[in-house]
């Protein structure tokens, strides 16, 4: 399989993930993380050219819904889960940017 | 296709591919039965599943998939086995932080439309997912940059979209709207969507890049977003044409970037390049299981589909002897069928075409093949003029109605040709320096003069004159 | 020792017993240790006498409340309860009520079942051990040094210790079957697809299936009939009634061909501790000794399925979990604009193991990684769904231990991630096949403490299943005394056992 996985990588995959890791954490998991895909370098002794990947343990098909309306949330008491609102709409600080 | 193309840059050719995003005319949302409504009141449309909440589970509305379908036949693509993907990032308007998408493998693939003058463009594919909310930039004048907060309605998230990704067939900013016209007008027509795109249930994103004309390759293209309007795709198109010809010819080089169309300003600017791409972390949706829709499905889709924009210019084109192109704007208006039913009621195509043109811009109204039939008739006959037809035209829209009876009622009735030859006469006698202008030979001087004996008849008449006749009586007179 | 579900269901509905009461007796029996087991993050004692006392109501009424009537039930803290906050064991998740039922919980109210509380967990699910909860650790009440299993080992812990008779737990890669192990208890992992998730907080979903916990193994078939069957709101569920597993118990294994799975069951697989690899004799002894033949066989690309699991679970974890971003619901932690609140809330939200594995799914999803890690798991997956295809040619169940060891000591294992995966390494393969896979209490480790026992069946074999396990509790040697608990200021109930 690929090279263990570096300290650069993992303060990248953070990234990704949105979270912050302090540098004795990024230590730490760097050292983890590269102990699992260490061993799922056991992998690398199959033969799987041919076989062909499984995402799903049932082979169901065409799990299909009537497009007819149902029942819609209390709104009240989904904003009321929320951690900030304003004119009934979710309330976050400034966004940067366009999505990706 | 490719066919000369007004170049934006003298020598440069400009290569432009689009991704239509359309959200589908179904009840519900894509995996949940919350309404699919526009407008109301923020945060109502919405459920468990519309909003994300921990334990939710998306389950596939069948319309959605059949709406899909039908685009997809509609398109003339292959319409495949399919799953869905997620494609990871954080938006507040996203509100699982992921997107359910077709990826690798997406519903249609394949396919074409043909433009009104025949060049067929290529679709590589039109896939199923779901939409966003919408984010409000509160403060900073609504300007994202500069807003102090931002509020996320979630009304429109899992709205279902078809992502309708074009070839990079085209190649002039009216190539690109005649496109997205195009494809709207197959979208409305079998009601797969209302295709508005100034409330944002189309959208059109698109990829443009320039080559000196003559080269193969393609130049690196940028992608522009945010582009609401067929005039702000032209505009895009154009200024973005210009920026990347003017980095060539400076010596520079494209960079592969997404950029945003500023419609007032005019201009496109930077989001990011191609090295800040993010990565989506494709992977197959596992909540939801793959969609295989039978070929007893497909067919049954495909037989239910109406006549088609083409198939309608084709038709019309055929039975009235005239080019596709001359056949669009009468297919655009809906009124394909009522022309090819006058005409085939014995009327002069070219006549109906030209009234469905100029004079039937608001609607067809109480008019009907018949009467539009008859009315041809008698105009061509000469027993209406071109404006007396014009009229009665209108009062068959507003009334319905004979076109004999209505032209009657309003008085238009056929001048026999004594009587016309004699008020020409008369007012070639009233009038003789103009006379002699219109028989000076100078053909500047007659055609002028033309156009004043017609008016001076026409006043005479109230309008009952036909100019045609009144020029030929004239060209008798001067002949001698 | 408290009575069973199945006694206490037949009591209420025949009126010789109010549910109130059987609610009162199990209350003081959670009253009593819970301080020290530490099985629940809430316990609804209001509205568990709510519902006891509608069920009692129905009775007096005339109505039948259904198969589970007045049965305590424990609810693993990642099923969505209405109102009622569910955590998850996440400080990200701290304070939230959801707004909708799960449909398993929906299904228990309909059975007549009083839902008594809400379970500690591994936070979202991830881990072995019920130590990775936000809320502190459970303890394992037959030794409280120990571990009770995980991740749903509040819901082990609560039936082991007499809180309840039944409780749900999540299994995605052994949480429940390896708890059951570890408390002494019978733990099932049904078919995916047979218990409806829709409701379930995921973590990673093309694994999680809800099953039963319970002492007997007639009280996880009732509890299992009452979940399980079609729900079309999860596009995964099978489309059929939920199987008739009661009925079925008495059938006995004459003539069933079973197989001892090699890779997982000691000679092939280092780390089966020799007590384990001794109970697991004496059950395929027992198993023949009931008519079943037993052989050994194998399952070959079962031993790479725990490294194929901890890529393809952490995977859809890390997509799974992009959700608790601080907008909608749960924590907040503010900052000066909506990506860097995301961040914040997310680092002070999540424990380490749940970042460890959002991370490591995040890696083996990102450009560049994903054919040789996700693409390369899933082809794994294939092969082992092949392989059990091919031994279930030959045999109609299979037969492992349930986890390498009897329960361990707390902290034995939290300093490395690596040990503690390798609990999993018996469970995981039913799990990536989609196959249902229970275990079994069978006698006790050089401990003292309960080894399981684990039975493997095809998809949709539950009710062959069960009938192999309800041999083996009825030859099992002598359990721990403390399971089932004693209860506290409770009459002596008939029938009990």
């Amino acid at each position: 399989m690929t090279d263990r996985i570096t300290r650069d990588d993992v303060a990248h995959v953070a990234d990704l993930a949105r979270l912050t890791l302090a540098d004795d954490e990024l230590d730490a998991f760097t050292g983890q993380l590269a102990a699992v895909l260490d061993h799922a370098a056991d992998l690398d002794a199959l033969d799987l050219d041919d076989v062909p990947p499984t995402a799903h343990p049932l082979p169901l098909r065409n799990v299909l819904r009537p497009d007819v309306v149902g029942e819609t949330s209390d709104r009240a008491e989904v904003l009321a889960a929320a951690p900030s609102v304003e004119a009934e709409q979710f309330r976050v600080p400034p966004v940067l940017g366009e999505a990706p | 296709m490719s066919e000369q193309a007004p170049e934006i840059v003298p020598g440069w050719e400009t290569v432009i591919g689009l991704e239509v995003h359309a959200e589908l005319a179904t009840a519900t949302k894509l995996f949940s039965g919350a309404p699919n409504r526009f407008g109301g009141e923020p945060n109502t449309n919405v459920d468990p599943v519309s909003l994300g909440l921990p334990g939710s589970l998306p389950v596939l509305n069948e319309q959605a998939v059949e709406l899909a379908i039908r685009v997809g036949l509609a398109l003339h693509c292959r319409v495949q086995p399919s799953v869905f993907a997620r494609k990871n990032y954080f938006y507040p308007d996203m509100p699982k932080d992921f997107q359910i998408s077709q990826y690798d493998l997406p519903i249609n693939e394949e396919g074409w439309l043909e433009l009104p003058d025949g060049r067929r463009v290529g679709i590589e594919r039109a896939h199923l997912e779901e939409d966003t909310g919408k984010s409000t930039h509160v403060g900073g004048g609504g300007r994202i940059h500069e807003a102090g907060h931002s509020l996320v309605d979630y009304n429109r998230a899992g709205v279902p979209l078809i992502e309708i990704v074009g070839a990079p067939d085209l190649r002039s900013a009216e190539d690109a709207r005649a496109y997205v016209s195009e494809l709207r007008s197959i979208l409305v027509s079998i009601g797969a969507s209302d295709g508005k795109m100034e409330e944002g249930s189309m959208r059109v994103d698109c990829n443009v890049s320039v080559r000196p004309v003559g080269q193969a390759e393609f130049g690196t293209r940028c992608e522009i977003k945010n582009i609401n309007s067929l005039r702000s795709l032209g505009r895009a198109i154009a200024y973005e044409a210009r920026r990347q010809v003017d980095l060539v010819t400076s010596g520079e080089r494209v960079e592969q970037q997404t950029r945003h169309w500023n419609e007032d300003e005019g201009r496109t600017h930077k989001l990011r390049s191609k090295e800040e791409a993010y990565d989506y972390r494709y992977f197959p949706e596992p909540d939801l299981v793959p969609v295989e829709p039978s070929d007893e499905w497909i067919g049954a889709v495909r037989d239910a589909l109406p006549m088609l924009p083409r198939e309608r210019r084709h038709r019309l084109a055929e039975v009235a002897g005239v080019d596709t192109s001359a056949a669009a704007l009468t297919v655009e208006r809906g009124m394909d069928d009522l022309a090819v039913d006058a005409i085939a009621a014995g009327a002069d195509a070219a006549r109906v075409l030209v009234h469905v043109e100029n004079n039937l811009a608001d609607g067809v109204g109480a008019l009907d093949a018949a009467a539009f039939a008859a009315l041809m008739a008698m105009e061509v006959g000469g027993d209406l003029t071109a404006t007396q037809a014009k009229t009665v035209l209108a009062a068959l829209v507003a009334d319905g109605g004979d076109p004999a009876a209505v032209a009657a009622s309003l008085g238009f009735e056929a001048m026999d040709s004594g009587e016309l030859e004699a008020i020409v006469d008369g007012i070639i006698a009233e009038n003789p320096d103009d006379w002699a202008a219109f028989t000076s030979g100078d053909e500047k001087e007659r055609k002028k003069k033309s156009g004043f004996f017609v008016g001076q008849v026409m006043k005479a008449t109230g309008g009952q004159a036909d100019g045609r006749a009144v020029n030929e009586v004239l060209a008798r007179r001067a002949a001698g | 020792m408290s009575p069973s579900a199945v006694e206490i269901a037949a009591a209420v509905r025949s009126g010789e017993r109010s549910a109130r009461e059987v609610l009162e007796e199990h209350l003081a029996a959670v009253d009593a240790r819970e301080d020290e087991v530490h099985a629940f993050n809430l316990v609804l004692a209001d509205e568990a006498r709510a519902a006891a006392d509608a069920v009692d109501a129905a009775v007096a009424a005339g109505t039948d409340p259904g198969p589970l009537a007045g049965v305590p039930v424990a609810l693993k803290d990642n099923m969505c309860t209405r109102g009622v906050p569910t955590t998850c064991s996440s400080r990200i998740l701290d304070g939230w009520r959801p707004p909708y039922d799960a449909t398993v919980v929906e299904r228990l109210t309909a059975a007549g079942a009083v839902a008594v509380g809400k379970t500690n967990l591994d936070e979202f699910a991830m881990g072995s051990s019920t130590e990775n909860s936000a809320f502190g650790v459970t303890r394992n009440p037959l030794d409280p040094t120990k571990v009770p299993g995980g991740s749903s080992g509040g819901s082990a812990a609560a039936v082991a210790a007499g809180f309840v008779p039944l409780s749900l737990g999540s299994d995605t890669g052994g949480s429940i079957r390896q708890p059951a192990a570890l408390c002494g208890v019978v733990g099932v992992k049904p078919t995916y697809g047979a218990v409806s998730r829709y409701g379930l907080v995921a973590f990673a979903s093309s694994l999680d299936q809800i099953g039963p916990f319970s002492r007997t193994v007639a009280d996880s078939a009732l509890l299992l009939e009452a979940i399980g069957g079609h729900d079309p709101r999860d596009s995964t569920s099978i489309p059929d009634p939920a199987p008739d597993l009661t009925s079925v118990l008495d059938r006995g294994v004459e003539g069933m061909r079973i197989g001892i799975i090699e890779e997982l069951s000691g000679d092939g697989l280092e780390g089966i501790a020799g007590d384990v690899r001794v109970r697991l004799g004496e059950a395929a002894a027992a198993l023949e000794a009931a008519g079943a033949t037993v052989e050994t066989t194998s399952v070959p690309s079962t031993v790479y399925g725990l490294s194929a699991y901890y890529v393809i679970a952490p995977a859809e974890a890390s997509s799974n979990l992009a959700r608790y971003d601080g907008v909608r619901f749960g924590l907040r932690v503010d900052a000066p604009n909506a990506g860097d609140m995301n961040t914040a809330t997310r680092t002070a939200g999540f424990g380490d193991e749940v970042k460890r594995r959002i991370m490591l799914g995040t890696y083996a999803l990102s450009a560049g990684y994903y054919d040789a890690y996700y693409g390369k798991s899933q082809k794994v997956r294939t092969l082992i769904v092949r392989d059990f295809a091919r031994a279930y040619e030959d045999f109609d169940l299979l037969l492992s231990p349930t986890a390498p060891t009897t329960a361990f000591p707390i902290g034995a294992k939290t300093a490395d991630p690596m040990t503690m995966y390798l609990n999993d390494v018996c469970t995981i393969p039913s799990n990536l096949a989609g196959h249902p896979a229970m275990s079994v209490p069978f006698g006790l480790g050089d401990d003292g403490m309960p080894v399981g026992v684990q039975v493997l069946a095809p998809a949709t074999g539950e009710a062959t299943m069960f009938r192999a396990a309800a041999v083996l509790e009825a030859a099992a040697p002598a359990g721990h005394p403390l399971v089932g608990g004693a209860l506290v200021g409770g009459a002596p109930t008939g029938g009990a056992s």
